[in-house]
């Protein structure tokens, strides 16, 4: 308790909190349907992508931000319709947009300043970094996307179950598509700054992928991704403040340790 | 009572001509087989009759009561082995097109995915997961979701490929009740000549062009009836 007292008088660990928890549940809210739609790859390419623009802005002494938003979200749709066209294999495109702007970024930060703390900060994430301003970005575009979420519950599980009968019963793929592309832009980029590039496309998948072990309902896996993903983040938030890890990689840890339990109960019911 | 009338209706992907020329009408209570070989463009006529794809020549003209949406069966997913979702879920979605901007299901909605399933035989199994229930049974929970979309009018793609033989009599029988019950006008395609045949009033054959259109007496008499016809019976004999 007296832990907990401590870790809260500090300003910058009230932001991390709420910053985390936002991008927690807006993860766990999207990452089901990421997951069923074959979508986990394009995550973790939009997250590469994320890195790129960070390093630009360093050079650029801008405010991360402002570049990552518009660029990370162009490259959602960009990768959304690859998927659907026969022009690049969907996961070879993904691939080559992820590398191509990891390269980008490591070359950008090398001409520039070199690796530096802040960089590595948001390859592998911090809680010191929040400011207040991007504190009130986040809380906004947060709350827009479980807003959104919410409203679209039901087409977001049509068209993930069925797209071609959802668009027969006159719920279109396209736009519901393209909302889920720009949620998911805009999740990767405010988690970002607590996660880390590299790591906030396991708050998407795992939390998903643990759900569907043991539950047989859209809306049971989504309860229990967003229960998980508040639990592993409170935990992993402790355990980072007490010890001295990383947020992001002892968060993602704990998610995998998840992972694991739930996996093996599968496997022993299976058993019995 | 004309539900769906397509003239001279064409599609093209990339470029190539998929379906060209077809020209048929299905009126309320009819039953009406597409048959044809595989890349005839069955399934992309089916596509074009969703209004999933515009139509690269020709005009469709669709009944003022398919507006709110025609009940359709796809062919079975691969993707759904893994996917988590109840049976009342999977039905619900159904009544999607009734929501407008109303972002959740209602008592009604409710209601009426009981009693399409029900009307399956299946209302027991409403909490089951859809992943787990034999080919049979997601495909009568995938039907009762088509009755939630749709009053008049069945369109489905390839049904029974993916069923053992018992699963497509029963199958085809339930398929029939509808038909005869709700008086509901199917239309499906078939690799299943014999059946299709037994079944369906009126054939539709397509071979990119359309072959042949009408009764399926008239169609036993043409040509390429026979042979498909006696292909059918072969089949069904070895």
């Amino acid at each position: 308790m007296h832990l907990i007292q401590e870790m809260f008088s500090y300003p910058f660990m009230q932001r991390a909190f709420v910053v985390g928890i936002l991008v927690s549940l807006c993860a766990a809210l999207l990452g089901p349907s990421m997951v069923l739609k074959r979508y986990a790859m394009i995550g973790d390419g939009l997250s590469h992508v994320g890195f790129g623009t960070l390093a630009a802005a360093t050079m650029l002494h801008t405010a991360p931000l402002a570049i990552s938003l518009p660029v990370v979200i162009l490259a959602a749709f960009l990768l959304l319709r690859l998927k659907e066209s026969s022009f690049l294999l969907p996961d070879a495109a993904i691939a080559l947009i992820s590398t191509a702007s990891l390269a980008f970024g490591v070359m950008v930060i090398s001409i520039s300043t070199g690796m530096n703390t802040d960089v590595c900060n948001y390859l592998f994430g911090t809680i010191l970094g929040v400011t207040q301003k991007e504190l009130w970005l986040t809380v906004c575009l947060s709350l827009f996307v479980i807003l959104a979420f919410l409203f679209w519950y039901h087409r977001i599980f049509s068209i993930t179950f069925d797209e071609i009968f959802a668009s027969a019963v006159g719920c279109s793929a396209s736009i519901s598509q393209g909302l889920l592309a720009l949620m998911t832009a805009l999740t990767i980029v405010l988690g970002m700054r607590t996660m880390g590039a590299l790591l906030i496309s396991s708050l998407l998948v795992v939390p998903a992928l643990t759900s569907m072990q043991v539950f047989g309902s859209f809306r049971a896996v989504i309860l229990c991704s967003i229960l998980l993903s508040l639990i592993c983040f409170c935990i992993g938030l402790m355990v980072s403040y007490v010890c001295a890890t990383p947020t992001g990689a002892s968060i993602s840890l704990l998610h995998i340790i998840c992972f694991i339990c739930f996996f093996a109960f599968r496997k022993i019911k299976e058993r019995m | 009572m004309q539900l769906l009338h397509c003239e001279n209706l064409s599609f093209s992907y990339d470029g190539k001509v998929a379906v060209k020329d077809v020209t048929f009408s299905i009126s309320s209570g009819e039953y009406i087989c597409i048959v044809g070989e595989n890349g005839s463009g069955k399934s992309t006529l089916v596509k074009g009759l969703l209004q999933l794809h515009p139509p690269s020549g020709g005009t469709l003209r669709l009944g003022d009561c398919l507006k709110g949406g025609i009940g359709y069966l796809p062919q079975q997913k691969t993707s759904w082995k893994h996917f988590p979702a109840s049976v009342l879920e999977v039905t619900l979605s159904g009544c999607l097109n009734r929501m407008k901007l109303r972002p959740f299901y209602g008592k009604k909605e409710k209601q009426q995915a009981m009693e399409n399933l029900e009307r399956m035989g299946i209302a027991h199994l409403h909490h089951h997961c859809f992943r787990e229930l034999s080919g049979g049974q997601q495909q009568r929970v995938l039907l009762a979701r088509a009755l939630c979309a749709a009053k008049h009018l069945l369109i489905l793609d390839e049904p029974i490929a993916s069923l053992d033989p018992i699963a497509a009599k029963e199958f085809y029988e339930q398929i029939q009740r509808l038909h005869t019950e709700l008086h509901m006008a199917v239309l499906m395609v078939s690799h299943d000549m014999k059946n299709a045949l037994s079944y369906g009033k009126k054939i539709l054959h397509l071979d990119t062009k359309q072959l042949f259109f009408g009764t399926t007496d008239a169609y036993l008499a043409t040509g390429a009836g026979q042979r498909f016809g006696e292909r059918g019976q072969q089949i069904s004999c070895t």
